[in-house]
């Protein structure tokens, strides 16, 4: 009997965590990041609290993660690689769904804090991005695939992962401040907020939505050189015509 | 000062594609070429992607040459009959180079192909330049000038069938030999971004046998119209027209090319054409370097 007790006993506090569960209230410091003439990137903000049932902070260290994710696109990746001397393209792969940008900061860094299946379950970390690659088999040309492109997104600043980044001040309130490059791609962004102890997590939440768009000037043209690519085209003859024409006028008068 | 390109989606300093395009518009006011030739690779070496280099260098292009075809066509430099011709063999050009740039973005060898066409005509046109200009730099030192070349249309073009009459360049052959050249030019431009002016110039003086008088200003007039054919193409067909460089690249290159122009007027000839040589050798030797050197990039992505 002593040991059914014990091992009662042992449960209890796990049990308890499973029924109430905290809660996560995320937010970020901009719901919408413009992109105008004097855009070089943007600065995020992901904050927020946890909710502890009864309001009591439980003993041991909570981790917290924060995922900011731009929307996946198929890509077609190519290897340069030297051909009689010369650096050409060579070898290519395709990949189904390459977020247009991914950043993951969190408290601690992630191989102290997640076993890598449960990374891998909820892509944490570069390394454990869907990539869904496609056409290719080899399962060794693939990862060089995989590398080279993390590698090529980390370097243009569209792929980050800072580990040690995000703050949390008397385990209830954390934040995070992420980069975001000019190169930024249009979209909605989801921010993703995740609250880890002992190697599980606990909570997660996505639904803080940021919109990344194009305004008005950039947003004109953006458009006119897509869906009006005539009237596009007729007006950047014009004004280079224009711009030309006049420079000649004035400078002969000088 | 930052400034974004909605096409390009990046942000760059606008004071360094002011003075890019100042630097390149001197020295087409100083040669009488477009400048393009150098726009593309500098912009790309900036890091703005090739095809949006190549479509926005074009349409800077247009710019840069509408004042020297006025002022050209005032003293009566410009051959309407002959540029008409290049003219249409430069819309056939561009058309055939947007298929070209589809076909090879597909494949992925854009960069290449772009890479590669660059060192063998810059090299091989510049290599002419400089033998010529060193020869006549040397003469000019020596104090005996070249004895001027005999002008007359290399044989190949003589042999083309249906001769036509070019009262202005003072030529009696078939209108199919500056078709042709309109026809690679126009796809060069497409490609390249260039307006192909020092393909031209030395095409229409050595194998065509045209009158000096005549050739820069029919060779802008050609220029003009094809950049303009080409930007059109590029906004229809690969959308990579960034209008806010364009602007930008034209504010440096007009202004550039003025004083130019005044620089040039100081300037000997042989020395000038002996100068542009150098430059030309220098951009094909630093491309033909950047297709054997390991890249900074082995990989790139490409949007399905």
């Amino acid at each position: 009997m002593r040991w059914l007790l014990a091992l009662i006993l042992a449960m209890l506090p796990i049990a308890a965590a499973g029924q109430a569960v905290p809660k996560l209230v995320p937010d970020v410091s901009q719901r919408q990041i413009n992109i105008q003439s004097g855009f070089t990137g943007a600065e995020l903000l992901l904050f927020g609290a946890i909710i502890y049932p009864r309001g009591v902070a439980p003993e041991g260290q909570v981790d917290v993660a924060v995922v900011l994710r731009g929307p996946a696109r198929p890509i077609t990746l190519r290897e340069k690689r030297q051909i009689a001397g010369i650096w050409i393209n060579a070898d290519s792969s395709d990949f189904r769904s390459v977020p247009a940008y991914y950043a993951i900061a969190s408290s601690r860094p992630l191989s102290s804090i997640v076993d890598s299946k449960t990374a891998a379950i909820y892509e944490l970390g570069l390394d454990k991005l869907q990539l869904s690659p496609s056409g290719e088999v080899d399962a060794k040309e693939q990862r060089r695939f995989s590398n080279g492109l993390v590698d090529l997104k980390q370097r243009n600043g569209l792929f980050r992962q800072e580990a040690g980044s995000v703050e949390i001040t008397d385990q209830v309130l954390y934040r995070a401040r992420l980069k975001i490059p000019s190169s930024v791609p249009v979209g909605t962004y989801v921010a993703e907020t995740l609250l880890i102890r002992d190697g599980r997590v606990i909570v997660a939440d996505d639904k803080v939505e940021v919109r990344v768009r194009k305004t008005g000037f950039e947003q004109l043209v953006t458009i006119l050189a897509k869906d009006y690519s005539l009237f596009y085209g007729t007006m950047a003859v014009l004004i280079s015509l224009l711009l030309g024409w006049f420079a000649g006028f004035i400078f002969q008068r000088i | 000062m930052d400034i974004y390109l909605p096409i390009a989606n990046l942000s760059v300093n606008a004071l360094v594609i002011i003075l890019l395009g100042g630097a390149v518009g001197m020295l087409s006011g100083m040669f009488g070429v477009g400048g393009g030739f150098l726009t593309t690779p500098l912009l790309i070496f900036y890091g703005i992607p090739p095809t949006v280099a190549a479509a926005s260098a074009s349409t800077q292009v247009t710019g840069a040459s509408v004042s020297g075809v006025f002022a050209h066509m005032k003293r009566g430099g410009v051959d309407f009959q002959m540029g008409a011709v290049l003219v249409v063999g430069g819309m056939m050009g561009t058309a055939a180079g947007a298929a070209i740039f589809e076909i090879l973005e597909a494949l992925g060898q854009i960069d290449t192909v772009i890479n590669i066409l660059y060192v063998l005509m810059l090299g091989s046109i510049g290599g002419l330049m400089a033998k010529e200009s060193l020869l006549s730099v040397l003469a000019v030192r020596a104090g005996r000038p070249l004895p001027a070349a005999k002008r007359r249309h290399h044989p190949l073009v003589a042999s083309l069938p249906m001769r036509w009459r070019f009262y202005r360049s003072g030529l009696y052959i078939s209108p199919l030999a500056p078709l042709i050249l309109g026809f690679i030019t126009g796809i060069m431009t497409m490609l390249l971004g260039v307006g192909g002016g020092f393909i031209m110039v030395p095409a229409m003086l050595y194998l065509l046998g045209m009158g000096a008088q005549v050739v820069v200003g029919t060779s802008l007039f050609q220029i003009l119209f094809v950049t303009m054919a080409s930007t059109m193409m590029h906004s229809l067909t690969t959308k990579a027209v960034d209008i806010v460089l364009a602007v930008f690249l034209l504010i440096g290159s007009v202004t550039g090319a003025q004083i130019g122009a005044r620089l040039a007027q100081r300037m000997r000839p042989e020395y000038l054409r002996l100068l542009l040589a150098a430059i030309v050798l220098l951009v094909a030797i630093r491309m033909a370097l950047g297709l054997g050197w390991r890249p900074d990039e082995i990989y790139t992505v490409q949007a399905l």
